[in-house]
């Protein structure tokens, strides 16, 4: 192991780490938008949106990530939407991660017990008022874990955006590797990064996780 | 804006057949790799001598904290370094099945210990070695709890398979991107690529629910 090299790039590596952090952040913002439309739709009493939703989700979930921002970044200017590196792998790592998110979110509805929804209706809340006061509530306790698990997984995701030419960690990983021919300590150095991320990552679903959902 | 045109796709079918073939032959190969592994690993952890015991779980802990791009690099350019040169689709092989391994290990290992003690008593009391009481008794038995999840690791897997292109392995991804190469057409083909790989998604599902039946039949 050359530990002078690893200490000579972790320089740059730190800055690439801004960046997937920055990446992470921006889509785990825009997956839990795009899930929480598509849990509504899912839910919906129009089968039109309920087929929008299942559809959304089954393609997103069926496809390889890859093949999805390939189509955004690459094949994006042929029907009209330029789109930089950063923002492609933005937009297409939060619209594929808000498809596994949804089916956590759903799920988490979904396992609140009908009672408290008949109930909430034999008061007089109407669905909407029994959704927002009285479901949502109870499931939102049940949806950290596994978000949490989405959001790890989004992390480590967010690699697929070196190959559209993000300079983020895996990229400059890659590039160090063909420069240096020293691909264990390049490893190691990017690997305590993304590591380092998702133990904080972990803890903070562990925060949220007991803060809210210990009862 | 150029227009879409689907049709220019007709003429590169072969190609694009070629890659859904390397692409079901890789699934295949490290779907193999990351069951078996992943039972090596699961013993491993449970039963190996404690020397082997930490160094499998850094593993297992390196392995599930970086991306599987990232992996793929260090096993593609780190084998040369260290003298083993083994050709791309190898490379791709080997990362992606202990990738998975690594996850397969942790539910076989959680299968294999809530298979009933008294399995294991019962077969070193008919005079099985431990060796052999795990090979014959217990791993199948946790194969057969384990099926549904791991059956989802596969899943995963065969989307996964997508990014072995990145280190220059000939199969989905690959074959649109040559094909793109000489049309200039990435829209088209990669929408084509994610149709197939949508196919083969749900053949696999469908092949898996027969395995999940035949299992759920055993019992």
């Amino acid at each position: 192991m050359d530990f002078g090299l690893m200490a000579r790039i972790f320089p740059f590596f730190l800055e690439a780490a801004l960046v997937t952090i920055e990446l992470s952040l921006l889509s785990l913002a825009l997956g839990l938008t795009v899930a929480a439309v598509i849990t509504m739709f899912r839910l919906s009493r129009l089968r039109t949106l309920r087929a929008i939703g299942t559809l959304y989700v089954s393609l997103m979930r069926g496809t390889p990530c890859l093949i999805q921002l390939f189509i955004l970044y690459f094949g994006g200017p042929q029907i009209g939407i330029n789109l930089s590196p950063f923002a492609a792998g933005a937009i297409g790592l939060g619209m594929n991660i808000g498809a596994y998110m949804a089916e956590a979110m759903r799920g988490a509805i979904l396992a609140v017990d009908r009672g408290q929804t008949e109930a909430a209706r034999v008061l007089g809340f109407s669905r909407f008022e029994t959704m927002r006061i009285v479901v949502l509530p109870q499931a939102a306790k049940l949806m950290i874990r596994p978000l949490g698990v989405n959001a790890v997984a989004l992390v480590k995701g967010t690699a697929l955006v070196s190959t559209i030419s993000v300079v983020d960690l895996t990229y400059t990983a890659q590039r160090f590797i063909g420069s240096t021919y020293k691909p264990f300590e390049i490893f190691a150095v990017a690997a305590i990064l993304y590591m380092a991320m998702i133990y904080a990552l972990s803890k903070v679903v562990d925060f949220l996780d007991r803060r809210y959902a210990a009862a | 804006m150029q227009g879409l045109d689907f049709s220019v796709v007709s003429s590169y079918l072969d190609i694009i057949w070629v890659g859904v073939w390397w692409t079901a032959t890789i699934t295949v190969s490290a779907s193999l790799v990351s069951v078996l592994g992943g039972i090596l690993l699961a013993v491993a952890v449970l039963h190996g001598p404690s020397a082997l015991r930490y160094p499998m779980r850094l593993f297992s802990w390196i392995f599930m904290g970086t991306p599987l791009l990232l992996q793929l690099y260090l096993i593609y350019f780190g084998l040369v370094q260290i003298g083993i040169d083994i050709p791309a689709l190898a490379a791709g092989i080997i990362g992606l099945g202990l990738h998975f391994a690594v996850y397969n290990a942790d539910i076989l290992r959680a299968g294999i210990t809530a298979v009933d003690m008294g399995q294991t008593e019962g077969a070193r009391t008919l005079g099985f070695s431990r060796l052999q009481t795990l090979r014959y008794v217990i791993v199948p038995q946790a194969l057969l709890n384990t099926a549904p999840p791991i059956g989802g690791n596969l899943i995963a897997l065969l989307k996964e398979s997508a990014i072995v292109s990145v280190i220059g392995v000939t199969e989905l991804v690959h074959s649109a991107q040559l094909a793109i190469s000489e049309t200039y057409r990435p829209f088209e083909f990669y929408v084509i690529a994610a149709v197939l790989y949508y196919v083969l998604n749900l053949a696999l599902e469908g092949i898996l629910k027969v395995i999940e039946t035949r299992v759920e039949a055993t019992r």
